[in-house]
């Protein structure tokens, strides 16, 4: 399997405080991906490097079929390359409607001239309609984002990665304050998502990363400690040191 | 979503009727072409205020749309101001000295007629030269688009030195007040060439007309009035669409925009740009019919108004911004101008001459603390907008979810 995204040999240090430390990772194509690892070893910080929130001081970052390095590019252009990122917090946009929200995700020129003058197509809102229905907010379309509930909001986050058609997903946390049933439905989706591209969750809970099903990379103050399926992982050493013993 | 633009945005038409009728109103009562109960002192200060509404509804573009507080608009204001002072200034003295010369025996030369228009205008700073800066002034034309040409590019360059540093928040607005300020203290030295802090007069005689200021004072409202709806109805067509959805998102969460793959840059600087050209036509306007212009005017103090009455009209639509402008500067000229009765304690007399910035800043407050939304507020009340129901529940577990107070807007 050829890899989408490459990084090799990255670090990066705030204050003196080494956050990434000689950090290695690929992922290929169509390929799902957890990311675990206890509070403060870099998961974030690893998010914030491949989506050109931060620089990293040495290292590579490589990307699609060309190795393109994604060092000099913008967050915009990186995003616009095809990385698409879910925070923590569910981020959507509370002042504007469930169609807006996805309408503004919706896979388009992204130019300011260019949006001026766009109108929605009946092909466009038919997209962000089958979307809605994927995300079950079909009903909420016309509702303001900002009155959705908690789970709901996560959902249409996902939705607005979906609408955007990346080839990577960054995925943090997803299942955070959800309800079990909802946590179901999220795996469903994340599970599918990576049929057709790359997706890389970081989790801390143990069971929905079971539920994933995939290979788990462990990281540890800033570096990876482990690879492998989450049996091969949870029964390492080390990590069990660092991460499962506390 | 067949339906057109004004069947969405019914408010634009709203406002659209009440403007031509408050026009024809005007005109109607005017002396220069009605039954005269308005004077034309007054009829002034109405269509300076329709030039105040339209810098308010760019103020609210760029500020309660796209969340850039700028305290710079009043700079640009007065450029466009300053552009079109030149030409009037010049072409009127033109004339003057013309008829003067016309006296004299040998007809003067054209060189002389330059000569003698530069000694009129720049005798007050002791300069009879024209600065390089004027070169274009004997055009109207070219003046024309200077009004937009120059603050337009001096935003587009500011703009674009700021927004690409990432410069955000109370930051920017201070570089912007900066900017405002350099750019006043500049005018106001005598030789940079714009009579320094005498600044442009007689704005009011247009060139070659000769019909009285009774007519001259309605054509200028009735413009005013023009640039005011059409400004209105760029602005609402802009934000109606996926453009003012994506610079509502970069005022809620720059961030998040960028991750979406939109150059938050690039938005923020058109934005910028454009709104600065419009406050730039509003001054252009705004200064004939003030009569004078002078650095003062660009003081950072004027831009800090603009951001009052948008706040109290209602940041973040379009019809509060010109609420507040055309309330707080209409009530802002009566507690000033004498007109307002003063009221007597006892032991002091509330003068409101002096008292009424006071009222102005304490309302300000109260409007920032108890309704945000501003007088557009109101509005919600009228057309039956409500706000969902929670009876304050929270919206999620999360503590950064936001509760019910906060998700009301």
């Amino acid at each position: 399997m050829s890899t989408l995204l490459e990084v090799s040999g990255v670090s990066v240090t705030f204050d003196g405080f080494r956050a990434i430390n000689n950090l290695s990772f690929q992922i290929g194509k169509a390929e799902l991906r957890a990311v675990i690892g206890p509070n403060g070893a870099g998961k974030t910080t690893f998010m914030d490097i491949v989506t050109g929130k931060t620089r990293p001081d040495e290292g590579r970052v490589t990307w699609g079929e060309k190795s393109v390095s994604l060092l000099r590019m913008s967050e915009a252009k990186i995003a616009q390359a095809g990385i698409g990122r879910k925070f923590q917090k569910p981020t959507v946009f509370e002042d504007q409607t469930v169609q807006e929200n996805l309408l503004m995700a919706l896979k388009n020129k992204r130019g300011w001239l260019g949006v001026l003058f766009y109108r929605p197509s009946t092909d466009h809102l038919e997209k962000v309609e089958e979307l809605a229905a994927e995300i079950g907010l079909y009903g909420e379309l016309l509702r303001k984002s900002g009155e959705l509930s908690h789970g709901q909001k996560q959902w249409l986050e996902i939705g607005m990665l979906l609408a955007q058609e990346p080839r990577l997903l960054l995925v943090d946390e997803p299942a955070a304050g959800m309800t079990s049933q909802e946590r179901e439905h999220t795996t469903d989706l994340l599970v599918q998502a990576a049929k057709t591209r790359a997706v890389v969750v970081v989790e801390h809970d143990m069971e929905f990363v079971r539920r994933l099903n995939c290979r788990v990379t462990v990281l540890h103050e800033g570096s990876v400690l482990a690879e492998g399926s989450l049996d091969h992982v949870t029964s390492n050493q080390d990590v069990i040191d660092v991460y499962l013993g506390r | 979503m067949e339906r057109s633009f004004v069947a969405k945005n019914p408010s634009v038409l709203v406002f659209l009727a009440i403007l031509s009728l408050f026009t024809l109103g005007v005109t109607v009562l005017s002396e220069g072409f009605g039954i005269g109960v308005i004077s034309t002192s007054f009829v002034k200060t109405l269509g300076k205020t329709l030039c105040l509404c339209l810098i308010a509804v760019a103020m609210d573009l760029v500020w309660g749309f796209t969340g850039i507080l700028s305290l710079g608009h009043f700079a640009f204001f007065g450029l466009g101001g300053y552009m079109i002072g030149m030409w009037l200034m010049y072409e009127r003295t033109r004339l003057i000295v013309v008829e003067s010369l016309s006296q004299a025996d040998i007809p003067p030369t054209s060189a002389e007629v330059v000569d003698a228009i530069g000694t009129q205008i720049f005798g007050v700073v002791g300069s009879s030269e024209f600065p390089l800066i004027w070169a274009f002034s004997d055009s109207l034309f070219l003046q024309l688009a200077l009004v937009v040409l120059v603050p337009g590019l001096l935003a587009l360059i500011f703009g674009w030195l700021a927004f690409r540093s990432r410069v955000t928040g109370v930051y920017l607005s201070i570089l912007t007040q900066a900017m405002t300020l350099a750019l006043a203290l500049y005018l106001f030295q005598n030789d940079s060439g714009m009579r320094g802090n005498n600044g442009l007069s007689g704005l009011q005689n247009l060139p070659g007309v000769t019909a009285s200021q009774d007519l001259v004072s309605i054509w200028f409202l009735w413009a005013s009035a023009l640039a005011l709806g059409l400004g209105y109805m760029l602005a609402a067509w802009i934000v109606a669409g996926k453009f003012g959805s994506v610079i509502r998102g970069i005022r809620d969460n720059e961030a998040r925009v960028r991750f979406l793959g939109y150059s938050v840059e690039n938005y923020k600087l058109a934005v910028f740009t454009l709104t600065a050209c419009i406050a730039a036509i509003a001054g252009a306007l705004y200064y004939p019919q003030a009569g004078i212009i002078n650095p003062e005017e660009m003081a950072p103090i004027a831009s800090i108004y603009l951001a009052v009455w948008v706040a109290i009209g209602g940041r973040g639509r379009l019809y509060g911004a010109v609420i507040g402008a055309a309330f707080v500067s209409l009530l802002s000229t009566w507690f000033t101008g004498g007109q307002a009765p003063d009221i007597p304690l006892g032991f002091y007399t509330i003068k409101w001459v002096d008292w009424w910035q006071v009222l102005l800043g304490v309302s300000f407050v109260l409007v920032t603390l108890f309704a945000p939304k501003g007088i557009g507020g109101l509005f919600d009340l009228w057309t039956n907008h409500r706000a969902p129901q929670r009876y304050g529940a929270p919206l999620g577990p999360d503590e950064s979810a936001l509760r019910e107070m906060e998700a009301l807007e």
